[in-house]
C-alpha cells in the first residue's frame, strides 16, 4: 500500500509539508490490522454455517433401546448421529471365548482404541451380555459383517465368531476387538451409552455411576 | 490508458520474479493502479462504483452459502428458508446480509446512475461505459426478480404472478410466452426452479463477464469528474495528466473509507431493523405462497417501484406495460438524447438543472407511489410524474441544446489540501 | 465525517444540494398528501373523537423481558396449544432461549407424550378444524412477522359478541374470524358499540360494553395478551436478542475501522494540491 508514499504529485512546486512516513506507516498499519481482523471476524458466521445445525444436533440427541427383545446370540443395529450402531447380546459361550485369543489381537487391552472409560475393560461393555458398538469399520468405515459362527475356514481356522469387513477385511471379534493381519488399527468404536434399568439401553447418554453394571 | 505506462517496472527476483515472468501482476498492477490516473477532484457521488462491487463481492459469497441450505422446491423452500433463520448457525445474519444486501445493491447503484447523469459521465467518449452499466442494471433487475421467488412466501408468489404476466401483453407470442416462462399453468415448482438455477449461476456469471467489461471500458477511457474535463487533454513532461493522481495509493485508501461508513451503516439495518419496516422484506411474505389468496396491497419491492408506479398509472394494460419498458429503455439513449456541448451540471444552465430536479422528484415520487395501494389523489400524481418523467428524456434533444451553460475551465477546479 | 468528504467546491455544493432538495421535495409532496388524504376520510365519517382508536393500540412488548416470555410461553401452552402449532420451533430451544430449566420444561410446558426434541405441535386434528371452524387453526410461528406484534394484541383484545355469527362471537381485527373468543373465561364477554355514522374505514367502535366479567381484572387481562403477544414475538425470530446484542459490537469496530481509515486517507492526501 505504500508504492508511493511522499511521491510529489503536480502542482505542488510551492508546497512545505513533509511526508511523515512513520505515521504514514503507522496508520497502513493500523487500518491493515483492523481489515484482517475484521475479516476474520467476518469470516466466522460462514465457516459456522457448517456446523452441525440446530436440528441436527437435536436429531443427535440420545436415543433409547428396549434390549430384552433381543435374542442371546442376536444382533439388532439402529443410527444414531448418522452412524450404524450394532447391539450384539452375547451368550454365555460368547462370553466365555472372549479372553481365549488376546495374542492374536492388535490390541487386546484396548488401549490405543476409542471408548468411554466405563467400557474400557475386557469384555469392552457395561455389562458383559451387551456389546454395544458403532458398526463402522475404523479402517474407511465401511460396514463389518456378523460372522458370530465360529470356526469359518475363510477367516482363519481357530475363528471364535466375530465381525468381518467385506471392503478391505478387517476382522474383529465379539467386543469388536481387531485381529492381527487386518487393515483396520484399532478396535470398532464404543459410543456412550448407559441401561436406565435392566430393559432400557439409551445410546448416546454416559453412565452416571462409574462401573455401575 | 490514462496512466503512463512507460514507467520502469520493480527490478523482481525469487519467486515474484518466477511469476511475474507467467503472469503479468507487475504490469496489470502498473497499467491498473499505481499507473493508472484518476482525476483527483472526485467527491461524494465518486464512492458508489467501488461500493457496488463490494456489494456484488458480498451477494456472491452469501449467496454461496446461503445455496448449501436453501432447498428449491414448492413444499421444501419455504420450510427451509425458516431452517436457516433457526436452525443454521449464523443462518439469520447470512440471510439477512443477502437480503439486506439486495437493497444495498440497488442503493448504491442508483446513487452511482444519479452522478453520471449530474457530471454527464455518459457522454462521449464514454458511452459504451454508460451502456454496459445500463445493461449491467437491466440483469441486477432480472437477478433480484428471480431471487425474490426463491423464498417461495406469498409476495413472492404474486410478485412472480404478476411480473411474468407482463410478459403476456406483448401481442401474438404473449400468451404462449408467459406458459413457456412458467412451465406450467400457473407459478409452480417448474418456475421457482428455472428461477433458482438462473438465480444462482446463469445471471450472476452474466453479472461478472458485463462489471468486467464496465471496468475495462472505464479503465480504457478514464474516469469523469465533477467538471466534466478530460484530464488526458493537459499532461506533464513524463506523460501523466496534470489533474490526475495515481488510483493506488490515493483512491484505495479514500475509497476504503467509503467501504467503512458504508458498512457501519449496512450492518446498522443488518442487525437492528433487517426487514427496514417491511421495505425490505415485506410482511406478507412470511407466510408461504397461496395460489388462493392474493395478500391484501401488493407492490413489488421497493427497487421496482418507480416502473410499477408508471405501469399502473396507464389506464391501458398493454400501453402500461409498453410505457414501462419504454422507461428503462430511455436510460440507454441518455448519451444521443443529450446534445448539451458541457457534460457537468456545474456548468450547465437553469434550464438544465429544473430538468434533471424535476426527473429526481418524479422518480422519487413514483417510487413512493408505487408501495402505496392506488388511490384516485395517488394515480393523479403518478400520471403526473410519468409524463415530467418521460419529458425529461423525450424533451433533452432541444432544452439540453438551448440551455445556456457556462465556459468550462481549462483545468479541474480542485481545492483539496 | 461525511460532510468532510463532501467537495468543498461551492459548484460542487450546488449541483448535490440539487439534487438533495429535488429528493426531499418529492417525498415532501407526496407525505403530505398522505395525511391529507386520511384527514379528509377521517372527516367525513364524523365523529372521529368519540371512536375508539384500537387500530392504534400498541403490544408495548419487550422481547428482552425473560419472565414476561416466560409467562407468555405458559399461556400459549394452556390457551393456544390446543388449536395451534409452533412448528419451526423446539421445546428444547424454548427452554435454552427462555431460560427454563429442562425439568420445568417438562412438566409445565410440554405435553406427556413430547420429546424435548420435537417441534410444538398440537395434537388438534386438522379435519376438526376444518369441520368445526370451516378452517384449521394457523400455525402461529410467523404470525408476529407476517401481521406484527400489536395485530396480535389487537386481536385478542377485540373479540366481541355477535349472534349473527356461528362462533357467537367476532373479531374487530379480523372480521369474520372463525376462531371463538376462547380467552372470554379470562376476559369476559364484550359487547361492540358502534358509532352510527359509518367511515371509509368501515364500522367505528364507539366503546366496549362488559357484558360478564371474567377472571382477570382489565389491567391483569392486558398483561396477558401482552406477555402472549410477546412470546409470539419472540418464536417469529428467536434469534432476535442475540442478534441485537452482536450488533452493537459489529458497528462499534467498523467506526473504529473507519476512524483508522479515515485518518490513513488524509495522511495520503496531503499530497493531492
Amino acid at each position: 500500500m505504500s508504492d508511493n508514499s511522499g511521491a510529489a504529485i503536480h502542482g505542488s512546486p510551492g508546497s512545505t509539508d513533509a511526508v511523515d512516513q512513520s505515521r504514514r506507516g503507522f496508520l497502513t498499519m493500523a487500518t491493515t490490522a483492523t481489515g484482517i481482523v475484521g475479516a476474520a471476524f467476518a469470516a466466522v458466521p460462514f465457516i459456522a454455517s457448517w456446523s452441525p445445525s440446530e436440528r441436527a444436533r437435536a436429531l443427535g440427541a440420545p436415543i433409547e433401546i428396549d434390549v430384552s427383545k433381543i435374542e442371546p446370540g442376536q444382533m439388532v443395529t439402529m443410527t444414531w448421529r448418522k452412524q450404524a450402531i450394532y447391539v450384539v447380546h452375547r451368550t454365555p459361550e460368547m462370553i466365555a471365548k472372549l479372553p481365549g485369543h488376546d495374542a492374536s489381537l492388535k490390541d487386546p487391552a484396548s488401549k490405543a482404541s476409542d471408548q468411554p472409560a466405563y467400557a474400557a475393560n475386557a469384555k469392552r461393555a457395561v455389562r458383559d451380555d451387551f456389546l454395544v458398538v458403532i458398526g463402522n469399520c475404523t479402517h474407511l468405515g465401511c460396514l463389518p459383517k456378523t460372522r458370530f459362527e465360529p470356526g469359518q475356514p475363510e477367516l482363519g481356522a481357530d475363528w471364535p465368531g466375530g465381525f468381518f469387513c467385506p471392503c478391505h477385511g478387517s476382522r474383529f471379534d465379539l467386543a469388536g476387538r481387531v485381529f492381527n493381519g487386518s487393515p483396520a488399527s484399532v478396535n470398532l468404536r464404543i459410543p456412550p451409552y448407559s441401561f436406565t434399568n435392566d430393559a432400557t439401553l439409551v445410546i448416546g447418554q454416559d453412565t452416571v455411576a462409574k462401573g455401575a453394571a | 490508458m490514462a496512466g503512463n505506462n512507460d514507467s520502469p517496472l520493480p527490478v523482481r527476483t525469487g519467486f515474484l520474479g518466477w511469476l511475474n515472468k507467467r503472469l503479468p501482476v507487475d504490469v496489470f498492477v502498473r497499467n491498473q493502479l499505481t499507473g493508472y490516473y484518476a482525476p483527483k477532484n472526485f467527491n461524494f457521488w465518486y464512492f458508489f462504483g467501488s461500493l457496488a462491487l463490494l456489494v456484488l463481492v458480498m451477494q456472491l459469497l452469501t449467496g454461496v452459502f446461503l445455496t448449501m441450505h436453501y432447498k428449491v422446491g414448492e413444499l421444501t423452500a419455504f420450510d427451509s428458508v425458516e431452517y436457516i433463520m433457526r436452525e443454521v448457525p449464523y443462518g439469520w445474519l447470512l440471510r439477512y446480509l443477502h437480503s439486506t444486501g439486495a437493497s444495498a445493491f440497488f442503493i448504491v447503484v442508483y446513487l452511482h446512475m444519479f452522478r453520471a447523469m449530474l457530471y454527464g459521465s455518459y457522454k462521449s467518449p464514454r458511452e459504451l461505459l454508460w451502456l454496459f452499466g445500463m445493461v449491467i442494471y437491466l440483469a441486477l433487475m432480472a437477478e433480484a426478480f428471480m431471487g425474490y421467488v426463491l423464498p417461495w412466501g406469498n409476495m413472492s408468489f404474486w410478485g412472480a404472478q404478476v411480473i411474468v404476466n407482463l410478459f403476456g401483453t406483448i401481442p401474438v407470442i404473449g400468451p404462449g410466452l408467459v406458459e413457456w416462462i412458467r412451465g406450467d399453468y400457473g407459478i409452480a415448482d417448474a418456475t421457482l426452479n428455472r428461477f433458482f438455477s438462473l438465480h444462482v449461476v446463469a445471471v450472476p456469471l452474466v453479472l461478472l463477464l458485463l462489471v468486467t467489461l464496465h471496468l475495462v471500458a472505464l479503465h480504457e477511457s478514464g474516469s469523469n469528474n465533477p467538471d466534466g474535463v478530460e484530464i488526458k487533454e493537459k499532461k506533464d513532461a513524463k506523460g501523466n495528466p496534470l489533474d490526475g493522481i495515481p488510483f493506488h495509493p490515493y483512491y484505495t485508501v479514500k475509497d476504503i473509507v467509503g467501504v467503512g461508513v458504508f458498512l457501519t451503516l449496512f450492518c446498522a439495518v443488518v442487525f437492528f431493523m433487517p426487514t427496514f419496516g417491511g421495505i425490505f422484506l415485506e410482511k406478507p411474505n412470511f407466510e408461504i405462497a397461496n395460489p388462493m389468496s392474493t395478500p391484501e396491497h401488493i407492490a413489488p419491492v421497493w427497487y421496482f417501484t418507480p416502473f410499477y408506479a408508471i405501469l399502473r398509472a396507464v389506464p391501458d394494460q398493454q400501453m402500461g406495460a409498453l410505457l414501462m419498458a419504454l422507461s428503462l429503455v430511455c436510460f440507454f439513449l441518455l448519451p444521443w438524447l443529450d446534445r448539451s456541448p458541457v457534460k457537468s451540471t456545474r456548468y450547465r444552465g437553469w434550464i438544465w438543472k429544473s430538468a434533471l430536479t424535476i426527473f429526481v422528484i418524479s422518480f422519487i415520487g413514483l417510487g413512493y407511489l408505487g408501495l402505496e395501494p392506488p388511490s384516485g389523489l395517488y394515480t393523479m400524481l403518478a400520471r403526473i410524474f410519468s409524463v415530467t418523467y418521460f419529458a425529461f428524456f423525450v424533451l433533452m434533444p432541444w432544452y439540453s441544446k438551448i440551455d445556456p451553460v457556462k465556459p468550462v475551465p481549462e483545468r479541474v477546479t480542485n481545492d483539496h489540501g | 465525517m461525511v460532510e468532510s468528504l463532501m467537495h468543498r467546491n461551492p459548484l460542487g455544493r450546488t449541483a448535490g444540494r440539487l439534487a438533495m432538495v429535488g429528493a426531499s421535495l418529492a417525498l415532501g409532496v407526496v407525505l403530505l398528501c398522505s395525511p391529507a388524504v386520511r384527514a379528509a376520510e377521517t372527516a367525513a365519517a364524523g365523529e372521529a373523537e368519540h371512536a375508539v382508536e384500537w387500530k392504534s393500540w400498541k403490544a408495548g412488548n419487550s422481547i428482552a423481558d425473560t419472565a414476561s416470555l416466560q409467562r407468555g410461553a405458559a399461556n400459549f401452552t394452556n390457551y393456544c396449544l390446543g388449536c395451534h402449532s409452533l412448528k419451526y420451533l423446539r421445546y428444547e430451544r424454548l427452554g435454552k432461549d427462555l431460560n427454563i430449566s429442562p425439568e420445568l420444561l417438562r412438566k409445565n410446558l410440554m405435553p406427556a407424550a413430547a420429546k424435548p426434541t420435537d417441534y410444538i405441535l398440537s395434537s388438534f386434528p386438522k379435519a376438526d378444524g376444518e369441520a368445526w371452524f370451516g378452517r384449521s387453526p394457523p400455525d402461529l410461528s410467523l404470525i408476529t412477522r407476517s401481521k406484527g406484534t400489536d395485530y396480535v394484541y389487537q386481536f385478542l383484545k377485540t373479540f366481541y359478541v355477535d349472534d349473527s355469527r356461528p362462533t357467537h362471537s367476532n373479531n374487530l381485527a379480523l372480521e369474520g374470524a372463525a376462531m371463538p373468543a376462547v380467552l372470554s373465561d379470562l376476559e369476559g364477554v364484550k359487547r361492540a358499540v358502534f358509532s352510527s355514522a359509518t367511515g371509509g374505514e368501515g364500522k367505528m367502535l364507539e366503546r366496549f360494553e362488559q357484558v360478564a366479567p371474567g377472571q382477570l381484572t382489565a389491567a391483569q387481562y392486558d398483561a396477558f395478551v401482552r406477555d402472549t403477544a410477546n412470546f409470539l414475538q419472540y418464536v417469529g425470530e428467536p434469534t432476535q436478542v442475540e442478534r441485537e446484542g452482536l450488533g452493537i459490537w459489529v458497528v462499534l469496530f467498523l467506526l473504529v475501522f473507519t476512524w483508522f481509515a479515515w485518518l490513513l486517507k488524509r495522511e495520503y492526501w496531503k499530497d493531492v494540491h
